[in-house]
C-alpha cells in the first residue's frame, strides 16, 4: 500500500462552481493510469468525503491519463462551516489515498 | 474566420504586453476578457463590489483600451468587477470613462447589466419559470427576497446584442466566461460547437498551454472548428494542454450548459498543428427546447467577530480541541445568560490551525505540531452583538484553563485589542435556472457616447 499522492504526477482539486468540488489526478503514464484507474473505488472517494456513493461523478480518461471525479462540496464555498474558498487543498486530502 | 484576441483570464491578473502587441499586429476581430467569477465566494456578489484594486484594473484596463484602439476591433468584458452585479459594472464604467478622458478619445460603451430585482425573481418562482440545478440549496420565496444581489448569466445572444448597437466597447455584468469569446464567431455563422469549444478553452486565457501566467492567447473560428494560438514566448499549446483545460472547474469534461443549449466535446479531435498551435473538431452544440439562465444570488448570512490566540504550552497543544469544546460550551452559556439571546441569533466556532482547521471532520492525519492557532469566529444576528460576544470571548481565549486545577493560563495574543470585525458574511442561496422567453428579457442594455 502507498500513498496515491506518491504514484501520481499531481492532483488537483477545485471549485466547479460554489456547490459542487472537482477532483483531476493526473497520472502521466499510461501504466500509472491503469493502475489508478482499477484501484481507485469511487467508494473510496465517497468514504474519504464521507458522501454517498451515488453523489460522485467519476470519468476514467485514458487519452489524458486522467481519472476525475466531481462531487457536491463537503460545504457549501463560503459558508460559515467551509474553511477552503476555492477548494484546492482538498488534494493533499485525496493524496492521503491509500492504494 | 473570426479572430479572438484573450488577453489573460481575468482582468486584474495581467497580461504579457509583448505578446499581446503580437496579438494587434494578428489584426483580432475582438479583444475579450473575463471580468470575474464566484470563485472568489459569496461576499462580492453579496455586496456588489470588485476583488481586485481599482488602481489594477484601471491600469490593466487602459492597456486594453489603448490595444483596441490600435487593433480597431471590439473589446469586451464579461462579469465586470468580479460578481458582475449592477454596482460593480457601475464601477467599471466609471474606470472606463476615466480612462477615455485620459485617453482622449470618443467612445460608444455598451452597458448590459445581468442584476435582477429579487421580488421580480420571487414571482418568477411562485410561476414555476425557476428550477433547481445538482447540490442546489432549497430556497422560498423569502431566501429569494433576502438576497441582497441576484444576477442572471449573459449568454451569447445578449453579448450580441450589446455588439450589434456598434460599441466600441462592451462592460457587460455577470456572463457566461464562454460567452464573451462565441459570441462573434456564432454572430458570423462559425460552427457553433467550435465556437462554444474554443470559448471554454480560452476562457483562462493561457491555462490552456504551458506559461500559462502570460495569460495571451488567439482563437481563430471557422465553419469546422478553431485553431488555438498562445502568444508568449515559452508558451506553448498541445493536444494534451488544450484537452486538459476542459477538466479545469468543471464538474463533466465533456458537456457544457450554456443559455440555449449544451456543448459536448465527447467526439472532439485535437491535432497539433506545430509545436505551438492546436487545431480542434468535431464538437457539437446541442440546442435546448427552452431558453433559460443561469441564477446566483447571496444574501446576508450574519455578522462575524474573529479572535486568534496560539497555543504553545506543549500541555495545551496536546488537548487543543478539548480546550475548544469547552470554551464553545461554555462561552455560549454565557452570552445566553448575560445577553438574553438564543442559539438562534449567534454560534462560536473555533477552527484549530495545525491541527484540522482545513478539512474539520474529514481530516485523516493525526499528527502534533510544537504550536495550535486558535481562530475564534463568533456570527451573530447583528453586528453589535457580534462584537459584544466576541468581547465574552476574549478572557476565555486569553487564560481559559483544562481544568480548574491547574495554575491559570496565558495564551499569545497577536494583536490588541484581540477582537476583529469583519463585518457583515454572505453566503451563496441560488443554483437556479430561469426560463425566459427572449434572451433579453432579463437583461438590461444601454449606450454610453463619450467624447
Amino acid at each position: 500500500m502507498a500513498k496515491l499522492r506518491t504514484a501520481v504526477k499531481k492532483i488537483r482539486t477545485k471549485n466547479a462552481g460554489p456547490f459542487w468540488l472537482t477532483i483531476d489526478i493526473f497520472c502521466e503514464k499510461p501504466g500509472v493510469y491503469d493502475a489508478i484507474s482499477s484501484s481507485i473505488k469511487t467508494e473510496h472517494i465517497a468514504q474519504l468525503f464521507q458522501t454517498p456513493v451515488e453523489n460522485i461523478k467519476r470519468f476514467d480518461i485514458s487519452d489524458l491519463c486522467v481519472v476525475k471525479f466531481s462531487l457536491p462540496r463537503p460545504q457549501t464555498q463560503g459558508c460559515r462551516h467551509d474553511s477552503d474558498m476555492h477548494g484546492s487543498s482538498y488534494a493533499a486530502l485525496v493524496g492521503e489515498l491509500e492504494y | 474566420m473570426v479572430r479572438v484576441l484573450v488577453p489573460s483570464g481575468a482582468l486584474g491578473l495581467n497580461y504579457d504586453k509583448t505578446a499581446l502587441q503580437r496579438g494587434i499586429e494578428a489584426k483580432p476581430d475582438i479583444i475579450a476578457i473575463d471580468g470575474g467569477s464566484t470563485d472568489s465566494g459569496p461576499s462580492y456578489l453579496g455586496r456588489g463590489v470588485s476583488k481586485y484594486a481599482r488602481s489594477s484594473t484601471k491600469i490593466e484596463w487602459a492597456g486594453l483600451m489603448e490595444a483596441r484602439a490600435q487593433a480597431q476591433c471590439p473589446l469586451v468584458i464579461g462579469t465586470a468587477g468580479t460578481c458582475g452585479a449592477d454596482t460593480a459594472v457601475d464601477w467599471m464604467v466609471d474606470i472606463t470613462l476615466e480612462i477615455a478622458r485620459e485617453q482622449g478619445r470618443p467612445l460608444k460603451i455598451a452597458v448590459l447589466k445581468s442584476g435582477q430585482e429579487p421580488t421580480f425573481i420571487a414571482q418568477e418562482f411562485k410561476n414555476k419559470t425557476i428550477s433547481p440545478l445538482g447540490n442546489a440549496p432549497h430556497i422560498d420565496q423569502s431566501v429569494i427576497e433576502n438576497c441582497t444581489n441576484i444576477v442572471a448569466l449573459a449568454g451569447a445572444e445578449q453579448i450580441q446584442a450589446a455588439l450589434d448597437t456598434g460599441a466600441d466597447i462592451v462592460i457587460s455584468g455577470r456572463a457566461t466566461d464562454t460567452a464573451i469569446i462565441a459570441a462573434l464567431p456564432l454572430q458570423r455563422g462559425c460552427h457553433a460547437g467550435g465556437a462554444w469549444h474554443g470559448a471554454k478553452i480560452g476562457e483562462c486565457g493561457a491555462l490552456c498551454a504551458t506559461n500559462p501566467q502570460s495569460g495571451v492567447i488567439l482563437i481563430d473560428f471557422d465553419d469546422e472548428g478553431f485553431t488555438v494560438t498562445p502568444l508568449a514566448d515559452g508558451a506553448n499549446a498541445s493536444p494534451q494542454t488544450v484537452s486538459a483545460h476542459m477538466l479545469y472547474e468543471n464538474s463533466d469534461p465533456f458537456i457544457l450548459y450554456e443559455p440555449g443549449g449544451h456543448l459536448d466535446v465527447s467526439a472532439a479531435k485535437y491535432e497539433a498543428l506545430d509545436e505551438r498551435r492546436v487545431r480542434v473538431t468535431g464538437s457539437k452544440w446541442i440546442p435546448s427546447e427552452h431558453y433559460t439562465v443561469k441564477l446566483e444570488g447571496a444574501k446576508s448570512a450574519g455578522f462575524q467577530t474573529v479572535l486568534i490566540a496560539v497555543l504553545r504550552d506543549p500541555h495545551y497543544v496536546e488537548n487543543a480541541q478539548k480546550w475548544a469544546n469547552d470554551i464553545i460550551t461554555k462561552c455560549s452559556q454565557k452570552a445566553r445568560d448575560r445577553l438574553g439571546v438564543t442559539d438562534d441569533d449567534f454560534s462560536i466556532d473555533i477552527r484549530l490551525i495545525g491541527h484540522s482547521s482545513c478539512f474539520g471532520a474529514l481530516e485523516v492525519i493525526q499528527s502534533q505540531s510544537h504550536e495550535i492557532g486558535a481562530i475564534g469566529i463568533v456570527t451573530a444576528k447583528s453586528d453589535a452583538l457580534s462584537e459584544e460576544i466576541g468581547k465574552l470571548l476574549n478572557p476565555y481565549f486569553l487564560h481559559h484553563p483544562l481544568t480548574q486545577e491547574e495554575e491559570q493560563p496565558t495564551f499569545a495574543f497577536l494583536f490588541s485589542p484581540a477582537e476583529m470585525k469583519r463585518g457583515e458574511m454572505f453566503e451563496f442561496a441560488l443554483n437556479h435556472i430561469m426560463e425566459i422567453n427572449d434572451p433579453m428579457d432579463a437583461f438590461d442594455l444601454e449606450i454610453i457616447e463619450h467624447g
